[in-house]
């Protein structure tokens, strides 16, 4: 287990650090730098191990049914990102500690910069390759906290975006490719994956997969078209810029190269794409850092000119070059770390970063001075410096490449433009921070940082000369096993050392040096030619695409959500008739093979009524009232309908349903204007006409195919068993209360809530209340009609006793607790419009709530009653008892299940009622009769 | 007991917005509160219980009246439906926790109703029955919209309407295809519909399909499925927070219908109608996705940009739902969960934010800052991480399974392109609208912003602690759904097997076989 311990110290230490608020800061530095301490001594202690060709391996399971595991494996190449990311790592933490102002909080950049490094060391370490995705997204989480640590300032908060959005989005590519390549191979593992080569780039999405991979590599390691988040990445505390931008967020993208090289390089397909993206990144980097005025700009265009280098040699295919593009990887961790922190000494001394500002410094901070000259000699690849090394292996490389075919020879010449730029610019930032006369108006007094902001610094500086003069000696096992590990188990013959001879890979580092020295002495020309160049802001256009494309979102939102309800249900209905129309046309007949009956003259009228009912609520819509009317000739030829054909409880539902709903409209007519304006064109009248014919016909189409087809269904165990099962003759209420009771249940809990619902709409609601009706003429000054209060008076007791009637044969008989409620509702109904609401309210005391309430609970519990005999839900329980006087009647508890519909219609029906009515009483004027 | 647990997910709820109409809930608010927060953890409790004893049982049917099916209704209650069960039973203690500090006090009856909604929630879940699931289907719709005014102004009260109408309009299409559907088939048990499908020669095949097209039709207006789902960005954006947060369970309800009847009755034994319309819901689907991806980018306030988000989970799942194998379908169960939860911790946030922003409200655009940046920021950036779905938090496990899940069906192609720049969207608008509403301030110094405010309306607008219990039941969620990937995505394999087990379902409803 103990290499799952070199992420999760790290991980631990993040966690222990954001929790230092209160010590001091020399407290929080140590007790910070402890834990990758610690995992940095595991890490040397599997080093021998690894040196010796073993590769350590470590799983627990996760997600075991995707193939999802937690492994951990270490070998050359991982082990050497695992030394290089803990030890800057601890370098920079180090440095951070004095290079934070008293205002800044340091846990959070502690804790922030170690939970990125637990993300890079998982990725290094990774044997899975989602679990290698999974650190690959969380180092651009926690890039993203760490680039906006400064939140306040807009140039971290958009820096920090733009990071995420570029690093994220080749993310999700780099994850499409992994799975596709998972797929190929048929595991998650890694060392599965590597081993398949042949398999991988056999199969018809080899170039697919690689070029989703390749993304996601490119935009972390900042290649050209994606270099452009990084230099806005710098609005990062220097310290977070050492750590990103030398060993770790961008090395990222070439280490995957790296892990991935067994098993996808070698085909032209790569060599095109990773060499010529390389060679471009290294040119364009080079050419740009020269121009840079912004100390951290020249190091971030550097840095991009360097990854494309690392990024070239890779593409180049040949063992050697990738055996550079290693060494390579460690020389530029050194010595970039090194100058991005003397560059923040430099910021921290004279309050600037301004190349044109900061001269002379040689002067102020003569020790500094020298430190990041070294570094910056390696960095244009001066012999004795490690930089020079790797370099030295580049040009040779470049030679001996027949890539081009007869076209070679000029990778090596683009090779040496590009290291004739890179000494220039490296020129630049030694001559014109540290000499170049004196400073111009500078924020502070520049002098020494304090002592042991220089340690880190100096560590790192004496790491490049060590292994430029010392190579062999230094980095040679290392490299070896990294090599090993990437070249998948050979190693070619290499010899690292500072003199090969005269040769001509001495000769391109020669001009290089001669061509770059003079191009910066040269400089004002090349600065006034740039000048004249238009002016190529990548962030500018990013920016630019990102409002474009925000816009055309807004716009077609805008366009497509228009809010319009006519619109929707249009599109509703248009989606209704091509799902129900369009199976028609492939059926064959529409008629079924059921015998027509006759049409009656009753029929005919009555079908005929129907339709003009339904037609003249269209056409009058605009003068509510007739409408309404109209409507209510529907419904009632429905009924008559029901009554026709023998369905005398839906004929007496829809009665009653009727009658309720069309007193309930016209008092909600009342709040609204009586006539509506004409709003609609006629294009648009065609449209509805159409699209409503369209569904009249299919629908009748549908329900004629319907009926003339025989049927068979499960009625009939309904009708067999009413009687025996449910204890009723009246199937239909059997059906309701026994058989679908579960329905009915629901449904009083519908009518229940709609009351609920509609109450609370109207609570409060402040409504205009017309004086008179739509002509102007005020209403009738009899509000109460002495004739109807007196009939209805004595008509109540009547309606109350019909509706006890009904609902005691409900079981037997057409009715039931529905219509009863429904009855008892329009008898009070009646009561409201003889007499006005307060009448009622100051009689009837009732709190609808409560009744809705009982309602529903006498229902549900009748159902759960049969649980105490052992019963589902709602089983029903009937038997027959001789009463006294009354004779043999039939108990049922499915009567006291419809006492709760009854009830709760009751209530519910009143309660809206009552609350359209409360509407009208609290009127200012005199009371409005309704 | 012990033999009703089946039906206690759906009457618990029932019974809880009934107490709470009642004497003395009715009129004591804080004894209300209590009581409708304890019912609901009950309501939770049952749910679990009930999906323990049928990953220990299997699958239990549940003859409502004795009546068995086809005649009766039944509840059916398998891993998935009580896996979404408990899900909506815990939305439902985040629900009322979070409202019972005050934001239950904006209008009235808003505990029974959330209760109610419930019930009509779980119904549908649990219904084996076409016809009992319209009830319930009308049951949420009456509940979901009495709710979405609660506390409502007169841009959501036009929202609901419109919310409302189209609904109505959708009952009516249900209506008409279970219409059809007895007619053909004389039968409105889900599984006797299944079987009886398959029979069906000449004619009488293409009124089925149009029963099953119609069918189609109200799901996708429910699950908010292009171009059916212009509703729902308003709807949401305008409804009170925590009741958005609730609804987040509602589109999953059209997407569970779908998998229900599209696997079970017109799935791999329907014959003829086998998969129907399977392609144009595909190409709907990856629609949905972009058009939430456009209305993500394109949204301009918090509430707004989750609702688009609900948009894109929503296209994600019936992509997912249309592919039709074992594994798209438990990659589907597994990121349902995880975004229905994601969605509504974001809802809450929102609304905590824009409480104490003040003017600018959830408004993507500089502003005074949030007088809690640590809680609120911190419980932010949780969810954006899920919600995007990057690691390490369940939206991570979420995109990883359903790519895996749909790595070798002949459209991923433009699935994944589409899904991916989709996600690529949702990374740079949730970034930004964080970025800028926690950063982005009015009066900037270093970090240090003048506050206005008087020191007793910031008190006022800070997180109350049933808000926060809330909230963290959300946010916790995403981590511990990572966490134990490994035991959920058993369990969401297990479910979608049985799911796609067409012969074992319809005998364990028809017969009452185990």
């Amino acid at each position: 287990m103990t290499l799952l311990w070199i992420p999760l110290l790290s991980l631990i230490g993040s966690i222990i650090s954001s929790m230092t608020g209160k010590l001091t800061r020399n407290q929080s530095t140590s007790l910070s730098l402890l834990m990758p301490f610690i995992a940095l001594c595991i890490t040397i202690s599997f080093a021998p191990a690894v040196f010796s060709g073993e590769e350590v391996r470590e799983t627990i399971s996760w997600i075991p049914l995707l193939g999802i595991n937690i492994a951990f494996r270490l070998d050359g190449l991982a082990l050497l990102f695992v030394f290089m990311i803990i030890t800057i790592g601890i370098l920079v933490i180090f440095y951070a500690r004095y290079y934070l102002s008293s205002k800044d909080s340091m846990p959070k950049l502690y804790s922030y910069l170690m939970l990125f490094m637990t993300a890079m060391l998982g990725i290094v370490m990774s044997n899975n390759v989602i679990q290698l995705w999974f650190f690959w997204e969380l180092t651009s989480i926690s890039s993203f906290l760490l680039i906006s640590y400064w939140w306040y300032k807009s140039e971290a908060r958009k820096g920090a975006i733009m990071a995420l959005t570029i690093t994220g989005g080749g993310g999700l590519a780099l994850l499409a490719g992994l799975l596709i390549i998972s797929n190929i191979v048929g595991s998650y593992s890694l060392d599965v994956i590597l081993a398949s080569r042949e398999l991988i780039q056999s199969h018809n999405l080899y170039e697919v997969a690689l070029i989703l991979v390749l993304l996601g590599a490119f935009t972390k390691s900042a290649q050209f078209p994606f270099h452009f988040w990084l230099p806005h990445a710098m609005a990062a505390p220097t310290p977070v810029s050492a750590y990103l931008h030398s060993a770790t967020m961008v090395k990222a993208g070439i280490f995957l190269l790296a892990r991935f090289y067994p098993a996808l390089a070698g085909t032209d397909i790569w060599f095109i794409i990773v060499s010529l993206t390389g060679m471009t990144t290294l040119l364009f980097g080079a050419y740009v850092a020269l121009f840079k005025h912004d100390l951290k700009g020249l190091l971030a265009y550097s840095t991009i000119s360097h990854l494309g280098l690392i990024t070239l040699l890779f593409g180049l295919n040949t063992e050697l070059a990738t055996v550079a593009a290693i060494f390579h990887i460690i020389n530029h961790a050194t010595f970039k770390a090194s100058l991005f922190m003397a560059t923040g000494i430099i910021d921290h001394e004279t309050g600037t970063r301004d190349m044109r500002k900061i001269n002379g410094m040689w002067r102020y901070m003569p020790y500094t001075a020298t430190l990041a000259m070294v570094a910056a000699a390696s960095m244009a690849g001066v012999p004795l410096l490690n930089g020079f090394l790797s370099k030295e292996m580049f040009f040779a490389e470049t030679l001996h490449q027949q890539l081009l075919g007869s076209m070679s020879w000029i990778i090596p010449v683009l090779a040496t433009i590009a290291g004739a730029f890179s000494v220039a610019y490296s020129a630049r930032f030694i001559h014109d921070v540290f000499f170049n006369g004196d400073p111009i108006d500078l924020p502070k007094e520049p002098s020494e940082p304090p002592r042991y902001m220089r340690v880190p610094i100096e560590i790192l500086v004496a790491l490049c000369l060590l292994v430029g003069i010392f190579p062999n000696f230094i980095v040679d096992d290392i490299l070896t096993s990294a090599s090993f590990a990437v070249l998948g188990g050979y190693v070619p013959e290499f010899k690292v050392s500072l003199w090969h001879g005269f040769n001509l890979p001495l000769l391109m580092s020669a001009f290089a040096v001669t061509g770059g020295l003079f191009m910066y002495t040269q400089r004002r020309h090349l600065f006034t030619f740039q000048a004249s160049l238009p002016p190529l802001n990548a962030k500018k256009a990013f920016d630019n695409s990102i409002y474009v494309m925000i816009k055309w979102c807004q716009r077609k939102i805008g366009a497509i959500e228009n809010g319009s309800l006519q619109r929707y249900l249009m599109l509703m209905f248009l989606i209704v008739l091509l799902g129900a129309g369009w199976p028609l046309f492939e059926m064959h007949e529409l008629v079924g093979t059921k015998e027509l009956t006759p049409v009656s003259m009753h029929s005919a009228v009555g079908a005929a009524l129907l339709m003009i009912g339904a037609i003249s609520t269209v056409i009058w819509y605009r003068t509510r009232m007739v409408s309404l009317l109209m409507i209510s000739v529907v419904g009632l030829m429905v009924s008559v309908a029901f009554t026709r054909f023998s369905a005398p409880d839906l004929a007496l539902t829809q009665l009653t349903v009727e009658v309720v709903t069309i007193v309930l409209l016209m008092l909600a007519l009342f709040f609204l204007p009586q006539r509506s304006p004409k709003e609609s064109s006629s294009m648009r009248i065609i449209r509805d006409i159409s699209i409503s014919a369209g569904l009249g016909i299919v629908v009748g189409s549908i329900c004629y195919a319907l009926i003339t087809r025989p049927f068979e269904s499960i009625s009939n165990f309904f009708i067999a068993n009413a009687k025996t099962g449910g204890g009723g003759t009246n199937v239909v209420n059997v059906i309701l209360v026994d058989f679908r009771g579960f329905d009915t249940l629901g449904e009083i809990c519908v009518l229940g809530i709609a009351a609920l619902g509609i109450s609370k709409l109207l609570i409060n609601l402040p409504l205009f209340m017309p004086g008179s009706d739509s002509e102007g003429r005020p209403w009738a000054r009899e509000r109460y009609p002495i004739l109807l209060a007196s009939i209805s008076q004595s008509l109540l007791p009547l309606a109350l006793l019909v509706s006890v009637y009904i609902f005691l044969r409900g079981h037997n008989l057409p009715g039931g607790g529905f219509i009863a409620g429904l009855i008892t509702a329009i008898a009070f109904i009646l009561q409201y419009i003889a007499h006005g609401s307060n009448w009622i309210s100051e009689r009837l005391t009732i709190n609808y709530r409560k009744i809705i309430a009982s309602g529903l609970a006498i229902a549900l519990l009748t159902g759960v009653g049969s649980w105490f005999f052992g019963r589902p839900f709602m089983t029903t329980w009937f038997d027959y008892f001789d009463i006294p006087f009354i004779g043999n009647i039939e108990l049922a508890s499915a009567l006291v299940f419809d006492l709760g519909v009854y009830i709760t219609v009751v209530g519910a029906t009143l309660m809206i009622l009552a609350h359209l009515g409360e509407l009208t009483a609290n009127a200012p004027k005199e009371e409005v009769n309704i | 007991m012990i033999q009703h647990l089946t039906s206690l997910p759906v009457l618990l709820p029932m019974l809880a917005g009934i107490l709470l109409l009642m004497p003395p809930c009715g009129k004591n608010q804080s004894l209300r509160r209590f009581v409708s927060v304890t019912l609901s953890v009950v309501t939770f409790l049952i749910s679990i219980v009930l999906l323990l004893k049928v990953q220990a049982d299997g699958t239990q049917v549940y003859a409502i009246g004795d009546w068995s099916a086809p005649f009766g209704i039944v509840l059916v209650a398998d891993p998935l439906s009580t896996l979404l069960t408990s899900l909506t039973a815990l939305l439902g203690i985040v629900c009322v926790l979070y409202a019972s500090a005050g934001d239950d006090a904006k209008g009235s009856f808003f505990h029974p109703l959330v209760h109610f909604l419930i019930f009509g929630v779980n119904g549908a879940f649990l219904t084996g029955d076409a016809f009992n699931l319209f009830v319930f289907f009308e049951v949420l719709l009456i509940a979901s919209y009495a709710l979405l005014m609660h506390g409502g102004d007169k841009k959501n009260t036009r929202a609901a309407l419109q919310y409302v109408i189209m609904n109505l309009v959708g009952s009516a299409v249900f209506l008409i295809a279970l219409g059809v559907l007895y007619g053909v088939l004389g039968t409105l048990n889900m599984a006797d519909m299944a079987q009886k499908v398959g029979l069906l020669q000449g004619d009488d095949v293409y009124l089925a399909k149009i029963g099953g097209l119609l069918l189609l039709v109200v799901f996708a207006l429910k699950g908010a499925l292009l171009p059916l789902h212009l509703w729902l960005p308003n709807t949401y954006a305008t409804a009170i927070p925590i009741v958005a947060a609730l609804f987040a369970i509602m589109t999953k309800v059209g997407v569970y219908s779908m998998m229900r009847v599209y696997t079970l009755i017109f799935g791999d034994d329907a014959g003829e109608l086998a998969h129907m319309a399977q392609d144009w819901l595909w190409w709907l689907a990856l629609a949905t996705i972009v058009m939430g991806a456009v209305g993500v980018l394109a949204s301009q306030d918090l509430r707004k940009l989750i609702a688009n988000l609900v948009i894109v989970s929503v296209g994600t799942l019936v992509a997912l739902v249309t592919v039709q194998t074992v594994e798209a379908s438990s990659a589907a169960i597994y990121y349902l969960v995880h975004s229905t939860l994601v969605t509504a911790a974001l809802f809450i946030l929102a609304d905590l934010i824009g409480r104490q922003r003040g003017k600018v409200a959830d408004r993507i655009t500089v502003g005074t800052p949030v007088s809690q940046p640590k809680l609120l920021g911190t419980c932010f950036i949780i969810a954006a991480v899920a919600v995007i779905g990057m690691p390490p938090l369940s939206g991570f496990i979420g995109k990883v399974w359903l790519l895996k899940s749909t790595v070798n069906y002949e459209y991923s192609f433009i699935f994944w392109p589409l899904y991916l720049l989709a996600s690529l969207a949702v990374l740079f608008a949730v970034s930004k609208a964080g970025s800028t509403v926690f950063w982005h301030h009015q009066t900037k110094f270093e970090g240090k912003v003048t506050d206005n405010r008087s020191p007793e309306r910031i008190q006022q607008e800070r997180v109350q602690p049933a808000e926060l219990a809330a909230l963290l039941i959300l946010i916790v969620s995403a981590p511990l759904m990572s966490i134990f990937a490994g035991p959920l995505s058993e369990y969401a394999i297990d479910a979608a097997t049985q799911l796609h087990d067409f012969n074992n379902n319809i005998n364990i409803i028809l017969s009452g076989d185990q």
